[in-house]
C-alpha cells in the first residue's frame, strides 16, 4: 500500500511537469490552431539553459527559474516572428511542417553545443523527506507541485483579468471576429508563444532536477507527452490540458508500477489512440474540435505537377543502374542503396500522406514491422529471404492497415497524431513483446538477401537489387495514380464528405492506399534488415518518419519522380559529401523551413 | 405505386435548436418538387438526412421502396441519388473531367469487382480489356455531360476544379451529380451566385433534365424559377412544413407569405379587422 501512494506522487509530480508542457501546447493550438512540434525543443533548452546558470553561475533556485524563463519566451516569440507569421493563409500543413523542422533545428543546435551526452543536472535542495500515509514527499516534489498550481494560477488570472488575456481568449474562439474587433492578433500569438515556450523552459528544468539528467533526445519525447495530455483534455482546452497532464502522468507510474519501466510509454501512446478513436474532442472539449478541422484537400498546398518526358526518366533510370560499371566506389554504391531504400518509404509515403491526404507520422513504424517480421522469418524460423522479403511485405500492408483503420475516421492533424502514436506504439510493443522480439537485445546475425544459393553481398549486387525494387514500386505506383483508385484518392483527399456523397467508401479506399503503401515500407524495411544484419526497436525511430515526410515534401506530395529525388537529395547527398553528415539533422531541419517558406508545393510539384 | 422518395416525420436537433421538426413529403417518379422557405428553415438540414450525410434523431426516409435513412451516404449514392451542396464542394485540385468522373464513381462495373479491394488493386494495375472499356465508355459519359453546359466546361477538360469561375464550380457540381446517372437528384440552390443570364442558362439546363423524366427536389430562393419548374412546392419555416401543393396554391397561402414577408403583409383582412 506505501507503494501505492509513492506511485500515486510520482504520478502527479510528473502529471505536473507535463502540465507545464500541456498548458503551452493547448495554448498555442487555442490562438494558432497548430500543434507546436518544437515545444519539445524550447523544453530541452530551458533544461541546458538552467544546467548552465547552476553549473557556471552557482544561481539560486528562483533565480535559475527566471533565467531560464526569460530567455525561452523570447525563443517562442522568435519561433513565432521568424517562422511561422509568414506562413499565415497557407495550407494548414505548412505551419505544422514549419514547426517540425524547427525541432530538427534546435535540438541538433543543443547537441553541436552541448555535446550529445547526457548530463547531471543537480538540484541543490534540502535533504529531508515528509511521510504522507506511508508514502513520502521530498522538497523536489513540492516545488514541482509550487511551480505547477503557481503558473496554472498565474495563467488563470492573466486569462481572466487581463487585457491581453481577454484578447487571447478572443482569438481562441474566432480569430476573423478578434481581428475585426481590433485585437492585434499577431500580437496575441506573439505573447501566447511567449508564455507557452517560458512554461515549457521551466518544464525542462524541473524534469532535468527531477532526475538529474538532461541530454539533447529528451524533446520528442516531450512533445509527445505534451500532445497525449492535450489530447486527452480536448484540444486547446487549457484547464482540459491540466487535467489530461495529470491523468497521463497517473496511467505512466501505475503503469510503471505493474508492469516495469519500458511500458511507460507504452500506456502513453495507447492511451492517446483510445481518447482519438473514441472520444476524438478530449474529455473536455466541446464538439467544435473536430469541426474546426478544415477538409484534407486545404490541408495540402494545391499547385500543378511538373512533368519530366518519359524518356528523360528512362535514361535517368538507365544511368543509375549502369552507373556501377562506370564509379564503382563502394562507398558511393552504399550511400545510393540507402538512399534507394529510403526512396521506398519516401513513394509509400507520398502515396497515403499526398495521394490521398492523410498525413503519416509514423511511417518508419511500417519498416520496423517489415524489417523484423523478415528478420525474424530468417533468424527463428530458417525461412529462406527469398521468400521473407516478400512475406514481410505482405505482413507489414496487412498489419499496418488494421493499425491504422480505428484512425480512418480522424482527419487533418488528428491523422498525423494517431500515426505518430502508432508509429512509436510498434517501436514499444517490439521492446516489449521479448519472446517474439528479443526486446532490447535486437535480432542479430540476420543472413544477407540471397536466392537459389547465390548471395548478394557485393556492393554492386545489392545495388542493383534496392534500385530494381525501387523502379519496380515506382513504376506500380504511377500504375495505381492513373488508375480510378488513384482518382478516387485524390478525391477523397480532396473533399471526403463531397466524396461519399457520390459513392466513394471512404474506409476502403483509405485501407487500399494503406495497403499498397505498407507493401513498399515493408519491402524496404526488410531489405533494410537483411544488409543491416542487426536490428533493434530503434533502428527505425520517429525521426525517420519524420524524415519520410520531409523527402515526401521535398518532392511534392503525392510525387512519385519527387520522393525518389527527395530521398536522393537528403539521403543521398549529405553522405555523399561526407562533411555534411554530422549535420545531417540540421540540414533536414532548414531544408524543411525553407521549402515551406518559399515552395510549399515541393520541388515537383504537388500531384 | 409508391412513390419514388418518401419522408415521414423526419426530425433533426441540433443541441435546443430543431432545425427539421416532423418533416413530411414525397417526390413520385418523374415529378420536380422544390423546397422553398426563408435562410435557416432547414432546407440543407432535409437533404444531408436524405442523402445520408447526417443521421435524422426521428423519422423514416425510403427511397424506392427501401428504408435508407439509416444508411451511409455511400450506399444512399449507390442506390441512385445524387446530391449537389449549398456551398460548393468540388474537388479543388481535380481537373474538371475527374470530378465527373468520380461523380460516376458506382458506374465503373468493371472496375468495381466482387472480391473485395485486393481484386480491385490488381485490376488497376493490370487493366484487361473489360476495365480499358469501362474507363473509356465513362470518360465518354462524362465528355457528353459537360458538353450540355454548352462551351462553359468542355474547354476547360483539364483544368484543376479551383481554377474555374464560381459559377462554373457550380456547373461542375451538377455534372458530377449527373454523373451518377440518378434516378433522384438533389440540386442545393443551383444558381447561387449566378448573374441574371447564367441563371437564365441553369434553368434551361434544369428544364431539360425535368423533361427527360429525371425526378428532382430542388432547393432556391429565386421564386420565380420555383414557380416555373415545379411540380410541386414545399415550403418550410423554423424547421416545419408550412404548407405544399401546386406552385400557384403555395404562393397565395397567408403563411407563405407570412414566413416571408412578416405577418403584416400576410394578414392584411387581420388587420382591418382590427
Amino acid at each position: 500500500m506505501n507503494s501505492f501512494i509513492d506511485y500515486t506522487i510520482n504520478g502527479l509530480v510528473v502529471g505536473n511537469i507535463y502540465a507545464l508542457l500541456a498548458v503551452g501546447l493547448a495554448l498555442i493550438f487555442g490562438v494558432a490552431n497548430l500543434i507546436n512540434f518544437a515545444h519539445g525543443s524550447v523544453y530541452t533548452i530551458g533544461a541546458y539553459v538552467g544546467c548552465a546558470a547552476i553549473t557556471f553561475l552557482r544561481t539560486p533556485l528562483p533565480l535559475t527559474i527566471l533565467v531560464v524563463a526569460v530567455p525561452c519566451g523570447a525563443l517562442g516569440a522568435l519561433i513565432e516572428r521568424v517562422a511561422l507569421r509568414p506562413l499565415q493563409g497557407r495550407a494548414r500543413i505548412a505551419p505544422l511542417l514549419a514547426t517540425i523542422g524547427l525541432s530538427f533545428v534546435l535540438d541538433q543546435l543543443v547537441q553541436l553545443v552541448a555535446s550529445p551526452n547526457p548530463r547531471a543536472l543537480p538540484a541543490d535542495l534540502p535533504d529531508w523527506r515528509l511521510n504522507v500515509g506511508g508514502g513520502s514527499i521530498g522538497p523536489m516534489d513540492l516545488l514541482i507541485a509550487g511551480v505547477g498550481l503557481a503558473s496554472a494560477g498565474l495563467l488563470y488570472g492573466f486569462l481572466r483579468f487581463t487585457k491581453l488575456g481577454y484578447a487571447v481568449r478572443a482569438t481562441a474562439q474566432d480569430r476573423d471576429a478578434a481581428r475585426q474587433m481590433g485585437v492585434n492578433v499577431d500580437a496575441v500569438n506573439s505573447a501566447v508563444f511567449a508564455i507557452a515556450s517560458a512554461l515549457g523552459g521551466v518544464s525542462g528544468l524541473l524534469v532535468g532536477m527531477y532526475y538529474n539528467h538532461i541530454d539533447p533526445t529528451m524533446s520528442f519525447q516531450a512533445t509527445l507527452k505534451g500532445v497525449v495530455a492535450v489530447v486527452i483534455g480536448g484540444v486547446g482546452n487549457v484547464p482540459g490540458a491540466i487535467v489530461g497532464s495529470l491523468l497521463l502522468g497517473l496511467t505512466e507510474s501505475y503503469g510503471v508500477a505493474l508492469f516495469g519501466t519500458t511500458y511507460r510509454n507504452l500506456f502513453a501512446f495507447a492511451l492517446l489512440i483510445l481518447f482519438l478513436v473514441l472520444l476524438p474532442n478530449g474529455l473536455f472539449g466541446g464538439r467544435k474540435a473536430v469541426e474546426a478541422e478544415p477538409l484534407t484537400g486545404t490541408f495540402i498546398a494545391p499547385s500543378r505537377a511538373l512533368r519530366a518526358p518519359a524518356w528523360l526518366i528512362a535514361a535517368a533510370a538507365l544511368a543509375a543502374f549502369a552507373l556501377p560499371f562506370g564509379w564503382p566506389s563502394p562507398y558511393l554504391l552504399q550511400t545510393l542503396t540507402n538512399a534507394w531504400l529510403a526512396g521506398l518509404l519516401a513513394l509509400s509515403l507520398t502515396l497515403v500522406a499526398g495521394t490521398a491526404g492523410q498525413m503519416s507520422f509514423g511511417h518508419a513504424g511500417l519498416l520496423a514491422i517489415g524489417g523484423y517480421a523478415s528478420a525474424l522469418l530468417a533468424t527463428d524460423w530458417g525461412v529462406s529471404p527469398l521468400v521473407s522479403v516478400p512475406v514481410a511485405g505482405a505482413l507489414t500492408s496487412v498489419i499496418g492497415t488494421a493499425l491504422v483503420f480505428p484512425a480512418f475516421r480522424l482527419r487533418g492533424h488528428y491523422i498525423a497524431i494517431a500515426t505518430l502514436a502508432i508509429g512509436e506504439i510498434v517501436g514499444l510493443v517490439i521492446l516489449n513483446w521479448e519472446s517474439l522480439t528479443h526486446g532490447a537485445m535486437g535480432v542479430s546475425g540476420i543472413p544477407p538477401l540471397s536466392a537459389f544459393g547465390f548471395e548478394a553481398t557485393s556492393a554492386r549486387a545489392v545495388y542493383w537489387l534496392t534500385l530494381a525494387a525501387l523502379v519496380a514500386f515506382a513504376l506500380l505506383q504511377a500504375r495505381l495514380s492513373s488508375s480510378h483508385i488513384g482518382r478516387t484518392l485524390r478525391a477523397l483527399r480532396d473533399d471526403e464528405v463531397a466524396a461519399r456523397a457520390h459513392g466513394v467508401e471512404v474506409a476502403r479506399y483509405k485501407a487500399l492506399a494503406f495497403g499498397f503503401a505498407g507493401f513498399g515500407a515493408g519491402i524496404s524495411g526488410a531489405i533494410s534488415a537483411h544488409l543491416y544484419t542487426y536490428l533493434n526497436n530503434q533502428t527505425f525511430d520517429s525521426q525517420l518518419s519524420l524524415l519520410a515526410v520531409t523527402m515526401a515534401t521535398l518532392g511534392g506530395m503525392g510525387n512519385i519522380l519527387g520522393a525518389i529525388l527527395g530521398a536522393l537529395a537528403l539521403v543521398g547527398l549529405p553522405e555523399a559529401f561526407r562533411f555534411a553528415a554530422e549535420y545531417r539533422i540540421l540540414i533536414y531541419g532548414l531544408v524543411l523551413l525553407a521549402l515551406v517558406r518559399f515552395r510549399p508545393q515541393g520541388l515537383l510539384g504537388t500531384a | 405505386m409508391a412513390p419514388l422518395l418518401q419522408v415521414r416525420g423526419l426530425s433533426r436537433r441540433f443541441g435546443g435548436l430543431t432545425a427539421v421538426n416532423a418533416f413530411d413529403m414525397k417526390v413520385a417518379e418523374g415529378e420536380f418538387v422544390s423546397l422553398i422557405g426563408p435562410n435557416g428553415a432547414g432546407k440543407t438540414t432535409t437533404f444531408n438526412l436524405i442523402s445520408g450525410l447526417d443521421r435524422a434523431d426521428a423519422g423514416e426516409a425510403w427511397f424506392d421502396g427501401r428504408r435508407v435513412d439509416q444508411l451511409s451516404a455511400e450506399r444512399i449514392a449507390a442506390l441512385g441519388v445524387a446530391r449537389t451542396f449549398q456551398h460548393g464542394r468540388v474537388f479543388g485540385n481535380l481537373s474538371v473531367l475527374d470530378n465527373v468522373l468520380v461523380g460516376a464513381h458506382t458506374r465503373f462495373n468493371a472496375v468495381r469487382p466482387w472480391g473485395g479491394p485486393v481484386a480491385e488493386l490488381a485490376l488497376a494495375l493490370w487493366r484487361p480489356r473489360s476495365v480499358r472499356e469501362d474507363y473509356a465508355a465513362r470518360e465518354q459519359e462524362a465528355k457528353a455531360i459537360l458538353a450540355r453546359f454548352g462551351d462553359r466546361l468542355t474547354p476547360r477538360l483539364d483544368h484543376p476544379a479551383h481554377t474555374l469561375s464560381y459559377a462554373n464550380r457550380r456547373r461542375i457540381e451538377i455534372a458530377r451529380a449527373l454523373a451518377l446517372k440518378p434516378r433522384l437528384l438533389l440540386l442545393d440552390e443551383p444558381t447561387a451566385g449566378m448573374n441574371p443570364t447564367e441563371t437564365a442558362e441553369m434553368e434551361t439546363l434544369i428544364g431539360e433534365l425535368k423533361r427527360e423524366g429525371l425526378s428532382i427536389v430542388l432547393i432556391e430562393h429565386k421564386l420565380d424559377m420555383v414557380m416555373r419548374l415545379s411540380d410541386r412546392v414545399y415550403v418550410l419555416d423554423d424547421g416545419r412544413r408550412i404548407a405544399a401543393g401546386r406552385p400557384a396554391q403555395v404562393r397565395n397561402d397567408p403563411a407563405v407569405i407570412e414566413a416571408y414577408l412578416g405577418p403584416r403583409a400576410a394578414s392584411p383582412r387581420a388587420e382591418a379587422a382590427e
